[in-house]
């Protein structure tokens, strides 16, 4: 008799880092193909691509981008809970920017008059963009300082931004929500290039953090430092500025989510903007094949597209109706396949099985 | 072969591959009851693997295990305990802020009315200490004992909990003094008498000779075969470990005093009066270019605290250091780096690898952190940097890409070697380079510490050995309590150094 034998390589494919995140989103696109109608359907409409997939991809910006920062974050062993806040932050911080005279801080101007003027803005807009990522990154500063040398559990010293972070975003803004009318600052989360103009913040980032890196030694720091800290100090890598820069580099990624998502919905809410995104992130890393606690070997594609595996879910679930209040008892189930799917007895299990699956097929 | 009435355990054709690596060959192994067995071998013999499997931690591929005549599959090293095979592994696997009793006890402690009956478990816990001949307070921490009380309360724990046939004692005495040793071997042997098997590992081959009845020799992952002690030379027994004659000891000797003609006259590093509050008393030392001076002492005497002053782990809290005639300001490794100074310590497992990069990751991340962040070093030097001492140093691994977890403790150490090498050291400290290696590679580490102090490479040797400290070292200094005593030229005897390490003991 004939047989195939597909076993001979299972071993290796189950080894692979992405093989994880690459069946995770397999199993819910082919989801997709049976159960929702027109899910794969691109339409162009003035230049613009249209469908379920690209929004997809567009939701999922703020989550990817979030995804890359805490993946450096994860692999030095610690996690970042205050990303949320830090969106808030930067949120806040670029709309106090674009229309400080509604909180009552320079109110010289005939307010009425100006709302609803698309070009208005009291700074500059890639001002107000660096601006917004330096509040960032000195929250991202923050948490890193006190990690490293606080030496503060990465889980405790985070939490106190996240708490604390609404609060300051609410300060910044005067607990106003303040509404955006300014069209260059709406492009970041709403233009279009063919493709959303996030899509693109999205690649750059990637592709920058990729470079950052594995084309200089931090990736392999980073990774060091996760796996053996002491070991790391020991061969003369400065652990303490390892650990500072992912903190400081995960809240810039904080940042650019921040203005992605202030940008789309057009307005700062410092009490919904990122709102429960760190656990997204986390979880992103986490379908990554990332460790969480332990860190070390890290993939930053694997995070990309545990972002998207979040969203694809997320949008497969409206799309068939489930409620959104729902939406909670999927992403558990998510978890829960994700963490047996990593866990070292299910894998010997698998690949026991290949193992003898293969035996089985060579004998016959 | 194989006969139930003496033998309890009863392993055949063993076999097990790991990713790249065929650790045992159908290894035949028979235990019989009431022996104490050594198992020796050179790192990656596969003794580990063997243990493993006997303990239920790995399943073998293929080969069969009987135990008391009837074969078994032992599922996990739960499940072995429950058949009666229990394990006490180097690194005390207790709670070391528990009662020595809460120890002995946790999980089956006597109850009264349901609640804790404190006063008979302590009571029980003196019981069993007593069957092993040890009176010590049950009711103090674990913690507050020896490495080898707690080493026999892990021993005890594991015949009350599941009544052992069989207990396997992995490297038990490496980190125990003479006495402690004793102390070990005296419950072995009064184990012995009351009918348990014991399988002992160990790098040691006096305790093999003093404690063992056989002796079990594996080489590469296969059997070379099982002797009874007595009759074996212990020249012929390193033979078979290594499938090697040694004579390379001698030429170590000679090569020592061949290469004691290049020691430079000026000095490469000078200590001044430099020590540490609360760790190591104010010392001082002088080095030259190329030799090697040996740090000789009991464990801690402050040898590591010395390498640690001299490497610049710590900020020394009083005195000074001096590197080619400039004071060194920057205490810190990567400051060290940039003076030329290298540092292998230890605890090789905790400071030295890390356990998921790769061989090639681990030789380079020394030469890298000297470079700083973005001076990267391409995969394609990277490769080259790794192979050229992956050859060098004769480091067993099947690829450069292997993560150095999968290799044994010496090819491990070798690795760390070569990272330091790659930084092109000036000063190279080594702390205890040799620990848990096998009798060839450390001949071979001996050897290329004596080559690199003739390429005019400064030393620093520490080793529990003494014996080893004698035989690479030009110049000796002895430590005894946190603080420098003496030094002595490299041809002392043994009997001197002893006299004075002993001297506040008596």
């Amino acid at each position: 008799m004939k047989t195939l034998r597909p076993s001979i390589n299972l071993g290796r494919v189950v080894e692979s880092r992405l093989f994880v995140p690459v069946l995770a989103l397999s199993v819910i696109l082919l989801f997709d193909l049976v159960f929702v109608r027109g899910f794969f359907n691109l339409e162009m409409k003035d230049g613009h691509l249209y469908g379920s997939l690209i929004d997809i991809l567009r939701n999922s910006a703020p989550t990817v981008v979030l995804a890359i920062g805490m993946t450096l974050v994860i692999a030095t062993g610690g996690v970042d809970l205050s990303v949320g806040a830090i969106m808030a932050i930067a949120g806040s911080v670029a709309c106090i920017l674009i229309d400080p005279r509604i909180v009552g801080l320079n109110l010289q101007g005939n307010i009425t008059a100006v709302v609803g003027d698309p070009t208005y803005s009291f700074a500059p807009i890639p001002v107000v963009i660096l601006l917004s990522l330096l509040a960032a990154v000195a929250c991202g500063l923050w948490n890193g300082l006190l990690v490293s040398f606080g030496r503060i559990q990465p889980m405790v010293a985070t939490l106190i931004l996240m708490i604390a972070g609404r609060g300051i975003a609410q300060l910044i803004t005067n607990s106003i929500k303040i509404i955006i009318f300014n069209d260059s600052f709406a492009y970041i989360g709403n233009g279009f290039i063919v493709l959303p103009f996030s899509l693109f913040i999205v690649v750059a980032l990637f592709v920058g953090a990729w470079l950052l890196t594995r084309r200089t030694a931090i990736g392999l720091f980073v990774e060091s430092v996760g796996i053996s800290f002491r070991a790391s100090l020991y061969s003369g890598i400065n652990e303490k500025m390892i650990k500072l820069f992912a903190y400081a580099f995960c809240g810039f990624c904080a940042g650019v989510a921040g203005l992605i998502s202030v940008s789309s919905i057009r307005t700062s809410d410092a009490n919904q903007i990122g709102l429960y995104t760190e656990l997204d992130a986390i979880l992103a890393v986490v379908i990554g094949g990332t460790l969480l606690g332990t860190g070390g070997r890290f993939s930053l594609l694997g995070s990309v597209i545990g972002g998207l595996v979040i969203q694809a879910t997320q949008t497969s679930m409206y799309a068939i109706g489930v409620a959104a209040s729902a939406i909670t008892a999927v992403k558990a189930v998510m978890v829960i396949s994700v963490i047996l799917l990593y866990s070292q007895q299910v894998q010997d299990l698998v690949r026991k099985g290949a193992g003898r699956l293969g035996r089985k097929q060579a004998a016959a | 072969m194989a006969d139930p009435a003496t033998d309890i355990v009863v392993m055949e054709s063993i076999d097990k591959s790991f990713p790249g690596v065929h650790a045992l060959q159908k290894v035949n192994f028979a235990l019989a009851r009431g022996e104490i067995h050594a198992l020796v071998g050179e790192n990656g013999a596969g003794k580990s693997t063997l243990i493993k499997i006997l303990t239920g931690a790995e399943r073998p591929d293929s080969g069969t295990i009987a135990l008391d005549g009837a074969q078994v599959t032992i599922r996990s090293p739960l499940h072995a305990q429950s058949l009666g095979i229990s394990t006490v592994y180097q690194e005390v696997n207790l709670c070391p802020n528990l009662t020595v009793a809460e120890n002995l006890l946790i999980g089956r402690q006597p109850t009264k009315r349901g609640h804790v009956d404190w006063s008979a478990v302590n009571a029980r816990a003196r019981e069993i200490l007593r069957g092993l001949d040890i009176e010590i307070d049950v009711t103090r921490p674990l913690g507050s004992y020896s490495i080898a009380i707690q080493q026999m309360a892990a021993i005890a724990r594991a015949l009350v909990i599941s009544s052992a046939k069989v207990l396997v004692l992995d490297e038990p005495t490496s980190s125990l003094t003479v006495h402690e040793t004793q102390q070990l071997f005296r419950v072995m042997r009064k184990l012995k008498g009351e009918g348990i098997s014991i399988v002992f590992i160990t790098h040691f081959l006096d305790q093999v000779y003093e404690v063992s009845d056989r002796v079990t020799v594996l080489r590469n992952g296969a059997l070379v075969g099982t002797y009874e002690t007595v009759g074996l030379p212990r020249l012929t027994l390193i033979t078979l470990m290594l499938g090697r004659s040694l004579t390379e000891l001698d030429d170590i000797t000679r090569h020592k005093a061949e290469s004691s003609q290049h020691i430079g006259t000026d000095s490469l590093l000078e200590a001044d009066g430099i020590g540490l509050v609360g760790s190591m008393a104010p010392f001082d030392l002088v080095l030259h270019a190329g030799e090697v001076v040996g740090l000789a002492g009991l464990l801690g005497s402050g040898r590591t605290e010395m390498a640690q002053l001299l490497f610049g782990i710590d900020k020394p809290t009083t005195g000074s250091l001096t590197m080619d005639g400039k004071p060194v300001r920057k205490f810190s490794p990567i400051g060290s780096i940039e003076r030329g100074v290298a540092l292998c310590p230890e605890d090789r497992k905790a400071d030295g690898i890390v356990a998921d990069l790769t061989v090639r990751e681990n030789i380079i991340m020394a030469m890298q952190a000297s470079r700083g962040w973005f001076r990267h070093l391409s995969t394609g030097e990277q490769y080259r940097i790794a192979d050229t001492y992956i050859k060098l140093l004769k480091i067993a691994t099947p690829s450069a890409d292997q993560p150095i977890r999968n290799l044994s403790g010496g090819n491990q150490q070798k690795v760390i070697l070569a990272r330091w090498l790659a930084t092109k050291p000036r000063l190279l400290i080594l702390d205890e380079p040799t620990r848990g290696i096998d009798v060839g590679t450390k001949a071979d580490i001996q050897k290329l510490v004596l080559s690199l102090a003739e390429e005019g490479m400064s030393c620093v040797f520490i080793s529990s050995e003494l014996e080893e400290v004698l035989r690479t070292s030009h110049r000796i200094v002895v430590l005894r309590d946190r603080a420098k005593v003496t030094e002595f030229p490299g041809d002392v005897d043994d009997q001197a150094i002893m006299r004075v390490i002993a001297e506040s003991e008596a």
